[in-house]
């Protein structure tokens, strides 16, 4: 698969274990960065960095409320992301479902 | 048959040469295993119902070598082979895998499966798949998405929905 630049690709922004724990939290509701560094107790400079990255792929929105920047989570751009697995699990959500009927039939036969 | 409550959980995590693979099942863990190392059983529920399954090779086993073919309505054949490393009854299966269908063989992946006894005579199934590199995990992840006819707009719109609240 061909790789577009990091500020591009909501694939490698998530990459990053402290960026999901982001989007984790402001899946949630929206937060100012104050409550987003108290919510995960890191440094300031730490939440302000990976903020930055998610801000540029476009993965979190920022707005303004008087003297405070709200930041959210764009579920749209995680779309790629989960198209992405979405076929793959469904062809096991479907071999297990096909099992299911295999091992009812099994039972009852024994019964 | 009731309300499906068990559910499917792939876990991929970025930058990682394997994936998870974990599902419970209302049956006890014999009837889950054989349903894995019977071949008759085993080609009635792995795949998708649109593909038709044919065993050549099934040796459930340690040691033991595995092939099938999966074929589509336009008689597009998918071939998979492999060995069984660890066959220990009714616990785990250790084996490779490898797809076929590849520009090039040799990309083979390293497959644990566990059977896990729960409460109730059920059975929690995980299989760990431990890829080459990150990029053949990638590759066998995405290879799924150009068999197309997926609409994943409706699970989406559930999770939206859920992150919205």
């Amino acid at each position: 698969m061909a790789r577009i630049p990091t500020t591009h690709d909501p694939f490698n922004a998530v990459a990053e274990p402290k960026r999901r724990k982001i989007i984790e939290v402001l899946g949630q509701r929206e937060l100012s960065v104050n409550e987003i560094i108290e919510l995960l107790g890191w440094p300031q400079p730490m939440v302000s960095k990976h903020l930055g990255v998610l801000k540029k792929v476009g993965l979190v929105r920022e707005r303004r409320e008087g003297r405070q920047r709200l930041y959210r989570v764009d579920v749209e751009q995680l779309k790629p992301i989960y198209d992405w697995v979405t076929p793959f699990e469904r062809y096991w959500s479907e071999s297990y479902n096909r099992l299911d009927e295999v091992l009812s039939e099994l039972q009852k036969k024994e019964k | 048959m009731s309300e499906k409550k068990n559910k499917t959980v792939i876990t991929v995590e970025p930058g990682k040469q394997e994936l998870f693979i974990t599902r419970e099942f209302d049956a006890p863990r014999e009837l889950v295993f054989k349903a894995h190392t019977d071949p008759d059983l085993y080609a009635r529920w792995v795949g998708p119902r649109d593909l038709t399954m044919s065993i050549e090779t099934f040796e459930p086993v340690s040691g033991g070598r595995w092939r099938f073919i999966q074929k589509d309505k336009d008689g597009n054949e998918f071939g998979f082979h492999g060995v069984n490393h660890d066959v220990t009854a009714p616990e785990r299966i250790i084996g490779t895998f490898e797809f076929e269908g590849l520009p090039e063989s040799g990309h083979v992946i390293l497959e644990t499966t566990k059977f896990e006894a729960l409460r109730g005579n059920r059975t929690r199934v995980t299989t760990q798949s431990v890829y080459q590199s990150v990029e053949d995990r990638d590759g066998m992840v995405a290879a799924g998405m150009e068999s197309g006819v997926v609409d994943g707009h409706e699970r989406l719109d559930e999770i939206l929905e859920k992150i919205r609240k």
